[in-house]
């Protein structure tokens, strides 16, 4: 399966080689109900100065992605196969201490909540000052000042005063600037960044938004984005990643995916959200039933129970998982058996109206 | 969707509200909680809701915007009368409740329900969704024509759950499988008003849409009204008819969607669509977008004057000096600002 960022050459600060690259990535974890496939075969690639969007609905396997890049889980209950090269690099299989040092100088991760990151009873100062000695042991004041400077990039009024503060003492927007700091302590050449703004208000998450855009231009850093808000992905995205029950069912970049998506689960997902443009006094168009157990994935094409368009009569749909294929497109591939240009056809005339477009 | 509620529900037909009362009208409403601060523990008192007005008729919708801290959940609150209010007044089919008891609630807690945004902690995990649906019914003891378990199967197929899964736990429920079992619940009662705090925020899209659409249709049917609170502008469109946008304990616009969604008039309303990110915008870089500075201010000490203007680009002495009190204007929104907006948002 091969679903590579391939649109990187037509970007004047990205470098040609892909920073990250991951292959076929496969990660499951033993649960008492069973083996659960959080990740089952995802691949793609990211050159520096790039944002990769992915998205999809709670369980889909977005976390366990980014995790596993981080090299976050816990090796005795997860099998990880697959490749995942940092700067050419390979990952997996790596021991504790060599991931140790990876973390923090090649890839930096900013969570949801900055509260699970920051630690209640230290400075923001220290904690940003501590991230920085990981990676330059012994220096100290160097570290201090790189603290105070990086809380006044990210837009920390009277840096100074606030590195001395505790986390209980800033607000949700700024504890996740603080967290962002810290992230960027060490300029990491990777940043994942899962649902950075989903608890904040709209108006600090554009500020957040505008933040992490400014500074990938400065440190030309590679940003993997993992949210289920399309809106968030089609103002931070290059490329677009969808994914449904630990697949990536659709992968491209910004413009193909949500302007001329063909997947029938991209389709949905456009159609179920609600927009502040169209007609609000119809119904919303949502996908029927619920997303799947990952335990228990369903026969064939994972979302062929939801789809309104599986082939009827004993089709491929229900019994052969659909590959991810080139279509037309270079650089858009889809997993889906409707023949492309059916799928175009269906988004054509029947789906674009609807979507929030 | 079959209605067994509303055949039991023939009482229930719409009362003409031709004398113009509002089902639900409140004015001034006000919480202060007082808090200890500093090291020495002295009183200080946060200004959670600030002297707030409005009104919600007969099966019509308000929602309440703003950001986090504005004050929605609190003024949801004492809406139902879970907290009681600091002062102001609160009229439901024109009777005065807010010193009400809960001796003299009781007949009026028929009318008024709440739905709560987390579907997981909302549900007691020790009882039977059968249990949880028939709570109300039976803290009442209101025993229906057909007997609870009816009438509590009934109410699971109104909200689109299996009736069979009368004797399942919550765990064994998704989340927006459980945030129908909470709407089956507001239900029972067969209210006129239900209160709705944040009910489809913690929902996947495609989940969201569904529960959406269901308030929708229940809406429709029993001739509901709503205060639904949630800060996603975009559901809040496609929900509400009328919108009122808070600002630090403070009511800063009301209006239709009409007015609110294409002529906002209100700066801080501007700047709330504003930043929302829109599918269909993409690649068009440079949209006039407003950026807010900063954060809310606290409510222990809010700003004099207009409360928005520490980020207001358009604040002037004035603003600081005089608060300025929620007016009707030419478009026919309620807007309280010196120098409102005109004209659609770009
Ligand atoms: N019991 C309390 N004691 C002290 N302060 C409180 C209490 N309850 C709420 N507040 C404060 O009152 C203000 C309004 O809170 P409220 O929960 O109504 O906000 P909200 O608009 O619902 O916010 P959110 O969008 O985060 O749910 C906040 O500043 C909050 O911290
Ligand atoms: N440590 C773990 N042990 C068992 N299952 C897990 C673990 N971490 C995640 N999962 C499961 O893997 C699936 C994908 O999770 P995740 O990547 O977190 O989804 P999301 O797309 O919402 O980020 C889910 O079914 C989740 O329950
Ligand atoms: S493969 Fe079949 S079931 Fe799956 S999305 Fe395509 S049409 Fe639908
Ligand atoms: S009153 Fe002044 S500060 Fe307040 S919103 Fe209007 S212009 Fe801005
Ligand atoms: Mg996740
Ligand atoms: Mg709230």
């Amino acid at each position: 399966m091969t679903a590579t960022a391939s649109s990187a050459a037509t970007s004047g600060v990205a470098d040609d080689r892909p920073y990250l690259e991951v292959d076929d990535l496969r990660v499951q974890f033993k649960t008492e109900d069973g083996i659960v496939r959080a990740v089952d075969g995802i691949s793609f690639a990211l050159p520096r100065g790039r944002t990769l969007g992915i998205v999809g609905e709670s369980g889909s396997g977005k976390s366990v992605t980014s995790l596993t890049v981080m090299g976050l889980h816990n090796a005795a209950r997860t099998r990880i196969t697959g490749s995942i090269k940092l700067d050419g690099r390979e990952i997996v299989g790596l021991d504790d201490e060599q991931v140790r040092r990876m973390r923090g100088r090649d890839v930096a991760m900013i969570f949801q909540d900055p509260l699970s990151a920051l630690h209640p009873y230290y400075t923001i100062g220290k904690q940003i000052s501590e991230a920085y000695l990981v990676h330059h042991p012994g220096r100290k004041a160097e570290a201090r000042k790189r603290a105070i400077e990086m809380l006044d990039r990210v837009g920390i009024p009277q840096p100074k005063k606030r590195a001395d503060q505790y986390p209980h003492e800033f607000s949700g927007g700024m504890r996740q600037r603080a967290m962002i700091a810290m992230a960027l302590v060490n300029d990491p050449s990777l940043l994942i960044a899962d649902e950075p703004t989903t608890a904040l208000d709209v108006t600090v998450q554009a500020q957040i938004l505008d933040l992490l855009e400014d500074l990938q231009r400065e440190f030309n850093s590679a940003i993997i984005m993992i949210t289920h808000d399309l809106g968030v992905v089609s103002q931070v995205a290059d490329e677009v990643m969808v994914m449904y029950g630990g697949h990536a069912i659709e992968f491209g970049s910004v413009e193909q995916v949500l302007r001329s998506p063909q997947h029938p689960y991209a389709w949905g997902l456009l159609q179920s959200v609600p927009s502040l443009r169209g007609n609000a006094e119809e119904d919303l168009d949502p996908i029927p039933g619920s997303p799947p157990s990952l335990i228990n994935l369903p026969s064939g094409c994972a979302f062929h129970p939801r789809c309104a368009y599986k082939m009827v009569g004993g089709g491929p749909c229900d019994l052969e998982v659909p590959e991810l294929l080139p279509t037309a497109d270079a650089g858009h591939v889809v997993a889906c058996h409707l023949p492309e240009n059916e799928r175009r056809r269906v988004y054509e005339e029947e789906i674009k109206l609807g979507a929030a477009q | 969707m079959s209605d067994p509620i509303v055949e039991s529900a023939g009482t229930a037909v719409k009362q003409p509200s031709s004398d113009g009362t509002p089902l639900l009208s409140v004015e001034g409403l006000t919480k202060h909680f007082p808090v200890r601060q500093g090291v020495f523990g002295g009183k200080a008192l946060v200004r959670a809701v600030d002297g707030v007005d409005f009104s919600v008729d007969r099966g019509q919708t308000l929602g309440l915007v703003g950001e986090s801290g504005c004050g929605k959940t609190t003024t949801g609150r004492m809406v139902v009368k879970l907290l009681e209010s600091t002062s102001g007044r609160i009229m439901f089919e024109g009777r005065d409740i807010t010193h009400m008891n809960r001796a003299q609630m009781r007949p009026l807690r028929h009318d008024l329900q709440i739905i709560f945004q987390d579907p997981y902690s909302s549900l007691n995990p020790r009882h039977t969704v059968g249990k949880i649906v028939a709570m109300p019914l039976q803290v009442n003891g209101i025993t229906p024509p057909g007997g609870v378990k009816k009438r509590v199967q009934e109410l699971l197929e109104t909200v689109g759950l299996n009736p069979e899964h009368y004797n399942r736990y919550p765990h064994e429920f998704s989340g927006g499988q459980r945030q129908r079992i909470g709407i089956a619940r507001a239900l029972a009662l067969r209210p006129k008003l239900i209160v709705a705090d944040e009910p489809v925020s913690a929902l996947d899209v495609s989940i969201q849409a569904q529960v959406i659409n269901l308030l929708r249709e229940l809406q429709r049917e029993f001739d509901l009204a709503f205060v639904f609170i949630a800060h996603d502008l975009a559901v809040v469109r496609h929900f509400c008819q009328r919108i009122g946008v808070m600002y630090l304990g403070k009511m800063v616009e009301v209006g239709d969607r009409t007015q609110i969604y294409e002529e906002p008039a209100h700066p801080y309303t501007r700047a709330l669509l504003s930043a929302v990110p829109d599918v269909t915008k993409i690649g068009t870089e440079g949209r006039e977008r407003i950026r807010l500075e900063g954060d809310v201010p606290t409510p222990l000490n809010p700003p004099s004057g207009c409360r928005f203007r520490t980020r207001c680009w358009k604040a002037q002495e004035k603003c600081a000096e005089v608060e300025p009190p929620l007016l009707q204007i030419g478009t026919g929104q309620q807007v309280a600002c010196h120098f409102p907006e005109t004209g659609p948002v770009s």
